[in-house]
C-alpha cells in the first residue's frame, strides 16, 4: 500500500495524443505561440484527420505503456474533411466499451473537440487530463 | 405630329398631348392647382381654362385634359379667359383665405381680395382645397385607391373609407407629398408609441445614391419602401429616367464562376449601439455613432459638413466616448484598434470648425502607428480635454429656460473623482465586430474563426493572410480589426501570394492520399460510404474498391476503417504511426 502511494506521488503520466492536423494540432501550436502552460506529459502524434485514428493505435498505445490517450478533432460540423470527426465519435464510443472489457478505465481515453483558435482550451484540457490520470494512477495491464 | 397655335405661337407636338403640356413646351404659363405629372389630368380646379377657337366659334376648355387637334388655335390670355380665372380664383380665395398655395396663385393672377364672402370659409393655413391630387395619386400612381371623396357640393371632402385607418394603406406618403397645402400628414404609429425613434440625420427617398463617394455611383432602390415593390404601381423614377436605366424586374442572380483562388475581404460591421442603452443612442437627441458623425462631417452630407445639433445650433461642448463595446468583458474583449485615432481626428475637426470644447473619454490612448503619437501630442496642444475613465451613462437634462443638454457621468481615474460633464453632443465609438453572417461564410469556405468570430489565419505571425484551406486567403477587417494602412498591406500581401501561384501556373497537390492494395482488397465496400468526397468507387468487374487520386483529400478515415488493412495513407501509414507510438513511449 505504501509503495503504491509513493509511486503515485512520483508518477508522471504518459499521454499519447492523436491530434488532427487542422484543428487541435494547430490549437496546440497556438497554445505554444501564446505561451500557455500545457501539460508536458502529452506526446503528440499528428494525423490528417481524427478519423484516421485506428482503434488499434489506441490499444497499441496502452499496450506500449501509455497511461492515457487523447484524440483531438475539429468541432462537430467544422471538420476540414466535412465529416471525419463523426466517424471518430462513433469509433470512440465503441472503443470505450471495449476498453472496459480489457480492464482499462474508459476515462483514460479522452475525445476532445478543440478548434484551431482554442489554444486555451487545449492547455486547459491537457492539464485537466494529466490531473485526472494522476488521480487514477499508472495503468497496470493484466496479463 | 399635330400643328397648332397657342397665343399666336406656331408649334408642333405629338398626338394625345394636352394643351397644358403643349403650352409648357412653348414656354407659355397656364395656372393650375390640381395637376401634377404623376397623375392623369383631373380638371377639377378649372384654373387652367383656356379659349379654344375653331373656325368662328370659340369655347372655354380646361387645358390639362383637352387633347390637341390639328389646326387648333388656343388663347390663354384673352379677356374672356382672364375673367373666368379671376372668378375661380376669387371663389377659392374667399373660401380658403389663408392657404399659402392659394394666396400665392392669387397674387400671380393679380388678385388681392375677393369681391365676395364665402359662407364656408376655412381659415386654416393647411385647409384641404379639394384639388383631389391625393385621391388621384393613390389611385393612379400607387394603385391602392385608399383615399376617396365623400358627399357632394359644398360638403365634399377627402376621406378614408369609414373614416378609419385603412388596412390597404402602405404608408408610402405619396398623398402627403403631392398635397399642395400640407393638409395630409403621414403619422407613424410606431413613432408615436415611442417604438421607433426618428434619430437619423436626414431622410431619404426610396431611390437614392448611398453616398457621394459610392463606387459605382449609381442609385439604389430601397425595396422595403419602394411603392412599386409593394403595389406594382408608381414607376415615377422610370418615367423620368431618360436613358431607361431603371428596371424593376431585375433580381438577384446567382452566377457561377470557376476560380482557382479566393480572397475573402468581407470587412466588418459596427456593434449595434442600442445593445448598450445607458449611452442613449437612438433614445436621446444629439447622441451619434462615429459613422453618423462622419456622415455629418462630410461636405456632401446632410448638414453640408457643418457640425450642428439637431436643432441647428452649434454645440458648445462635444464628448467623444471611446471603447463602446470594445475592451469590455460583457461585449467584446478585444480592442477595436481604430477608434482612438479617429476620435482624435474628430476632436481636431471639431476644434477646427467650431469653438466647442471637446472631451475625450478614454480607457487608454492607443496611438500605435507611424506619426500617430505625434498627432496625439498635437491634439493635447490644441486644448482637447482628455478624461481617462469609463463612462457610466449619458442622460438628458432640462433646465427651465434653457435648451436641454446631455450629461455624461464618468469616473476620472487620473484625479480619482466621479465627474458629471454637461455636453451638447456625444459621439460614441462602437466596437468593430465580425459580420453577422461570417459563420455562414466560414462553412462555405471551410475556414475557421477565432473566438472573437474573425476569420482565423494559418499562422498568427508567419502566415497572416492564408487560411487552413488551400487557395483561400483573407485580408482586412475580416481577419481582425485594423486600420486602412494595415488592411492595404495585408490585402497587397494576399494578392501577391495569389499572383505568385497564378504565375507558376501549376499547383502542388499534397502527396497525402489513400491507396488500395488491389490484390488484397476483399471488396467488402465498408470504405465506399465513409468517404465524404465520394473518391472511393467500387469496380464491379474486379470486385474491389478503387480510390480516385484527384478526389481524395487524404483524411485517412477509410484507412482507419479498412478491416483488412489494405488501404494505406501515404505519409501516415499504419506502420509509420505504430512506429511513432513506439518511439514516443520508449522513454
Amino acid at each position: 500500500m505504501e509503495t503504491q502511494i509513493k509511486s503515485k506521488e512520483n508518477f508522471n503520466p504518459r499521454i499519447v495524443a492523436f491530434l488532427c492536423n487542422w484543428c487541435t494540432y494547430t490549437g496546440a501550436d497556438l497554445a505554444g505561440v501564446a505561451r500557455m502552460k500545457s501539460s508536458p506529459s502529452v506526446r503528440v502524434i499528428r494525423t490528417m484527420c481524427s478519423g484516421r485514428v485506428d482503434p488499434t493505435f489506441v490499444l497499441k498505445a496502452f499496450k506500449m505503456g501509455a497511461d492515457g490517450v487523447m484524440i483531438g478533432g475539429c468541432h462537430i460540423g467544422d471538420c476540414h474533411y466535412s465529416e471525419g470527426n463523426f466517424k471518430t465519435l462513433r469509433r470512440v464510443e465503441f472503443l470505450k466499451i471495449m476498453l472496459k472489457d480489457f480492464g482499462i478505465d474508459p476515462k483514460r481515453l479522452r475525445l476532445e473537440w478543440i478548434s484551431a483558435s482554442e489554444g486555451d482550451k487545449y492547455a486547459h484540457v491537457t492539464n485537466e487530463f494529466e490531473k485526472e490520470l494522476r488521480e487514477l494512477g499508472p495503468l497496470v495491464l493484466q496479463e | 405630329m399635330i400643328k397648332l397655335t397657342i397665343d399666336g405661337k406656331q408649334l408642333e407636338v405629338f398626338e394625345d398631348t394636352s394643351i397644358l403640356k403643349a403650352a409648357e413646351k412653348a414656354g407659355i404659363w397656364i395656372p393650375t392647382m390640381c395637376h401634377c405629372d404623376y397623375i392623369e389630368p383631373y380638371g377639377v380646379c378649372r384654373l387652367c381654362s383656356v379659349e379654344v377657337v375653331k373656325g368662328k366659334r370659340s369655347r372655354i376648355v380646361t387645358a390639362c385634359n383637352y387633347p390637341v387637334r390639328e389646326g387648333l388655335t388656343v388663347r390663354t390670355n384673352s379677356e374672356r379667359v382672364k375673367w373666368i380665372r379671376k372668378i375661380i380664383m376669387e371663389l377659392m380665395l374667399s373660401r380658403w383665405p389663408n392657404v399659402p398655395a392659394v394666396k400665392e396663385m392669387a397674387e400671380q393672377l393679380g388678385i388681392s381680395k375677393p369681391r365676395f364672402e364665402s359662407k364656408e370659409k376655412d381659415e386654416a393655413e393647411d385647409a384641404c382645397i379639394l384639388c383631389g391630387m391625393c385621391v388621384n395619386v393613390c389611385n393612379d400612381l400607387v394603385g391602392k385607391g385608399v383615399l376617396g371623396f365623400s358627399k357632394m357640393g359644398i360638403e365634399r371632402e377627402v376621406v378614408l373609407p369609414y373614416n378609419e385607418r385603412s388596412e390597404e394603406c402602405i404608408a408610402c406618403g405619396a398623398c402627403a407629398y403631392v398635397c399642395p397645402t400640407k393638409h395630409i400628414k403621414v403619422k407613424s404609429l410606431e413613432y408615436e408609441r415611442g417604438a421607433i425613434q426618428d434619430w437619423s440625420l436626414a431622410s431619404k427617398t426610396a431611390i437614392y445614391v448611398p453616398t457621394m463617394q459610392a463606387v459605382p455611383r449609381v442609385p439604389t432602390i430601397d425595396e422595403a419602401s419602394c411603392i412599386n415593390k409593394q403595389t406594382g404601381g408608381c414607376k415615377a423614377c422610370q418615367t423620368y429616367c431618360e436613358p431607361g436605366a431603371i428596371n424593376y424586374d431585375m433580381k438577384d442572380e446567382e452566377i457561377e464562376v470557376e476560380v482557382g483562388q479566393i480572397l475573402i475581404t468581407t470587412g466588418y460591421q459596427l456593434m449595434d449601439l442600442t445593445k448598450m442603452p445607458q449611452f442613449g443612442y437612438g433614445r436621446l437627441d444629439n447622441v451619434y455613432s462615429s459613422l453618423d458623425f462622419e456622415h455629418m462631417l462630410n461636405s456632401t452630407g446632410p448638414t453640408n459638413g457643418t457640425i450642428q445639433c439637431k436643432d441647428g445650433s452649434v454645440p458648445r461642448a462635444v464628448g467623444i466616448i471611446h471603447c463602446i463595446g470594445s475592451r469590455d468583458e460583457n461585449y467584446h474583449k478585444y480592442c477595436s484598434r481604430v477608434c482612438c485615432m479617429y476620435a482624435l481626428k474628430f476632436a481636431h475637426l471639431i476644434k477646427d470648425r467650431t469653438t466647442a470644447e471637446v472631451y475625450q473619454f478614454y480607457i487608454d490612448m492607443r496611438a500605435f502607428g507611424k506619426g500617430y503619437e505625434e498627432f496625439y501630442k498635437r491634439l493635447l496642444d490644441e486644448g482637447v480635454n482628455m478624461i481617462r475613465g469609463k463612462v457610466g451613462e449619458v442622460t438628458e437634462c432640462r433646465v427651465d429656460g434653457e435648451k436641454p443638454f446631455l450629461k455624461v457621468a464618468c469616473e476620472d481615474t487620473l484625479i480619482g473623482k466621479f465627474r458629471e460633464i454637461p455636453l451638447d453632443m456625444v459621439i460614441l465609438c462602437p466596437a468593430i465586430e465580425s459580420n453577422a453572417d461570417s459563420s455562414d461564410l466560414k462553412k462555405i469556405f471551410s475556414i475557421s474563426q477565432s473566438p472573437d468570430k474573425f476569420f482565423l489565419e494559418r499562422h498568427p505571425k508567419l502566415d497572416p493572410m492564408s487560411t487552413m484551406t488551400d487557395g483561400i486567403f483573407i485580408a482586412g477587417c475580416a481577419q481582425g480589426p485594423k486600420d486602412i494602412p494595415d488592411s492595404v498591406a495585408q490585402a497587397s500581401g494576399a494578392a501577391a501570394k495569389i499572383l505568385s501561384l497564378i504565375s507558376v501556373g501549376e499547383v502542388a497537390v499534397d502527396p497525402i492520399k489513400a491507396e488500395i492494395v488491389e490484390e488484397r482488397c476483399s471488396g467488402c465496400r465498408i470504405c465506399n460510404n465513409l468517404c465524404p468526397y465520394g473518391a472511393i468507387s467500387y469496380i464491379d468487374e474486379k470486385k474491389i474498391s478503387f480510390i480516385n487520386d484527384m478526389l481524395c483529400k487524404g483524411c485517412g478515415t477509410c484507412v482507419a476503417a479498412c478491416p483488412s488493412s489494405v488501404i494505406t495513407g501515404k505519409g501516415f501509414t499504419d506502420a509509420q504511426i505504430m512506429a511513432e507510438i513506439e518511439g514516443l513511449l520508449a522513454i
